[in-house]
């Protein structure tokens, strides 16, 4: 029978499964950061269990670590409790060990979905589990890659397997050519938009058609970055050359003779013809246009050309009510063009949208001119330490301060604010991150999500424009 | 982990959809290494508001609440149910929820019920009709009944997540039963893609 790709990705791992579906996972890949793995370790240590495979795990600290000040070491980061959980996990790291660890401060840490992939420690044909929900990026990769809860991180950690059900086949295929300015961003806010913030629960995404391909492996993480953000936990992405390509030479890539039989078995990564899925979706790519969110929620979404939508014209009323509080919430009146809207702080960073091909885009539009005098702050977070360097080798850096952004150290950042970068009550953000949830960027503040080409324009002109239109 | 058998108690109403858990629980009490005391940073920045439902003294000492559909999603913070567990509730009602929290809650002895939207319609009104409402949830019989029994309505939970919360069962202890299956898997996978480890 034919199959899809996430048959393919369940079936070469199911361990065990009981009478009533429920089956034990097997993970090839354990990604850990300092904020949901504190209480997997100690859960460990207070059942005199060890790490069934140490080599399976990947770490960094990224959430919660500062974006400046690394000069001071330990000491710049001020937060205590912050603090105690960098060191929390440099001690779990010492006492357990693994794969490969990048502690704070070292060259090579970043966001654990950034670092993944680029060091080839996220491969395709894998199942990649981390305690957080954008773990969905490494889809990407054709991955079965999925957020869990740390109950689950101690779970994967105990016994190499993730207790979980097979979910549903969903396919959302994205044909035709995107337009000049139109990103991967906007493909999946599009998504977002048609299907809604619950369409895909319950689901694994497969994303597929000729826009899909026609993405580089940083613009298909972007994709399955948000399929969470659509409710599905994972998101995937077909092998094909583009992916081989990425991966040929990264350190943890396989070499030589195994290369190439590992890119052997990668090739059959595809959904066979005819697979049969469980729902399927079609957008045309010609006809998405810049996006922006107004609310908050990603499928509260507008394109560029759009004005907030008025609540009065919502039949519905449970959407109705959420409209009315999330535009009180955004300080929005409805039918105001979205180009109208002004911002305060730009961010452009995150696992969505921090990688080396986001910055160069953002770079190209800022080139050459300054930031708009009411933006209070423009912060560039770039995903990792190696593409902080990357950018600083083709002067990206330069580009951004001359224009008046903050060149910063990596991290989540700005993305959810648990380190000090974050928005104050009342302050909008034209944001490349993936939540646009009330006090997402710091308490009482206002997100918007865009692409890096649109936060970028967003900062010189002060409010949100049609990048289609920028020269 | 806590055994969850019957649970009788009173309702909180949240009458919101898409309650996603930077709401349930704020990043700013995620700073913990532990997994209790999340009780104060549950709803943290609604309950600011006097007239927020949590801040009610009529809702006082509730152990279920009654909420819209796609909750807990976002975040993978398990913060989530351990904020709600110990602020005490023990279980959440809703037309839908967020897989990555439905998940969560099970490992934690709390309680996610699906109903569907007629049925958490009717509860809303209930709630707002009758001060003190109270639910009873059986989870052997998989039912929601009012305390008088007038109202019964059933869900549907996995076989195998029922019988680990009703027992309280150490989900890797029961995992490592099967330890010798996973060394094998593990043995053969190694051998058919090395790369992997």
């Amino acid at each position: 029978m034919p199959q899809t790709l996430y048959d393919k990705l369940w079936d070469s791992h199911v361990v065990h499964v009981e009478p009533d579906g429920t089956a034990l996972l097997y993970i090839d890949r354990h990604l850990v950061h300092e904020v949901t793995s504190a209480q997997a370790y100690e859960g460990l240590r207070d059942a005199h269990r060890k790490p069934w495979r140490i080599e399976s795990v990947v770490a960094t600290a990224d959430h919660n670590t500062p974006t400046t000040d690394w000069d001071e070491g330990i000491a710049g980061v001020r937060d205590p409790f912050a603090r105690l959980q960098i060191e929390t996990l440099d001690s779990n790291m010492r006492e357990f060990g693994a794969k490969v660890y990048f502690p704070y401060l070292d060259k090579r840490q970043g966001i654990v979905h950034v670092i993944g992939p680029e060091q080839g420690a996220t491969l395709p044909g894998m199942t990649v589990v981390c305690g957080d929900s954008h773990t969905s990026t490494h889809g990407a990769f054709a991955c079965l890659a999925h957020g869990i809860g740390t109950s689950e991180v101690e779970h994967v950690l105990a016994t190499q397997c993730l207790v979980t059900k097979k979910m549903k086949n969903m396919r959302v295929n994205v044909e035709g050519a995107l337009a000049r300015g139109v990103t991967a961003k906007d493909i999946v806010l599009a998504i977002i938009g048609r299907i809604g913030t619950a369409g895909g629960t319950g689901h694994a995404i497969e994303f597929a058609g000729s826009a899909i391909r026609s993405l580089s492996m940083e613009g298909r993480m972007t994709v399955c970055n948000m399929a969470i953000e659509g409710g599905a936990r994972a998101g995937m992405v077909a092998v094909d050359d583009v992916t081989i390509e990425y991966l040929r030479g990264r350190r943890f890539a396989p070499k030589g003779a195994e290369w190439d039989r590992a890119v052997a078995y990668w090739r059959t990564l595809q959904s066979d013809p005819g697979a049969k899925f469980d729902r399927e979706v079609t957008l045309d790519a010609r006809e998405i246009r810049p996006h922006v969110t107004w609310g908050t929620s990603p499928e509260m979404v507008a394109t560029v050309e759009d004005t907030v939508p008025d609540p009065d014209k919502e039949k519905d009323a449970t959407r109705r009510e959420a409209m009315e509080r999330a535009l009180q919430y955004m300080g929005l009146e409805p039918r105001t063009p979205i180009t109208d809207i002004r911002v305060d702080k730009v961010f452009i960073g995150s696992c969505t949208n921090s990688r080396i091909e986001d910055l160069r885009a953002a770079a190209a539009v800022v080139k050459g001119r300054r930031v708009a005098g009411n933006i209070k702050q423009a912060l560039v977070v770039p995903g990792s330490g190696l593409v902080k360097e990357q950018a600083e080798r083709e002067g990206l850096d330069r580009i951004f301060r001359d224009a008046g952004f903050e060149w910063r150290e990596p991290g989540c950042s700005m993305c959810l604010g648990m380190n000090p970068d974050r928005l104050g009550a009342g302050e909008r953000c034209a944001s490349t991150s993936n939540r646009n949830f009330e006090g997402r960027q710091g308490p009482g503040g206002r997100t918007h999500l865009v692409s890096p080409v649109m936060a970028a324009a967003a900062a010189i002109a002060g409010h949100f424009v049609d990048i289609r239109r920028w020269s | 982990m806590d055994k969850f058998t019957v649970l009788n108690g009173l309702v909180t109403p949240l009458d919101r959809a898409n309650v996603d858990t930077d709401q349930i629980i704020p990043k700013q009490y995620l700073a913990s290494i532990k997994r209790t005391g999340f009780g104060e940073g549950l709803f943290a920045d609604w309950r600011k508001d006097p007239g927020f439902v949590l801040n009610q003294p009529r809702f006082k000492g509730a152990t279920i609440l009654l909420a819209r559909k796609n909750f807990g999603c976002g975040s993978s913070r398990e913060h989530a149910p351990w904020a709600l567990k110990d602020y005490g509730f023990r279980s959440v009602i809703a037309p839908s929820f967020a897989d990555i929290f439905f998940n969560n809650s099970f490992k934690n002895g709390f309680l996610p019920v699906v109903l569907s939207e007629t049925e958490v319609e009717r509860l809303f009104h209930e709630c707002a009709a009758f001060p003190g409402f109270r639910l009873v949830i059986d989870l052997e019989q998989q039912t929601v009944a009012s305390a008088d029994g007038k109202l019964v309505m059933r869900f549907e939970i996995d076989p195998f997540r029922k019988y680990c919360l009703l027992n309280g069962l150490d989900e890797i202890g029961l995992t490592l039963r099967h330890a010798d299956k996973i060394r094998e898997f593990e043995a053969r996978r190694k051998a058919q893609y090395p790369w992997y480890f």
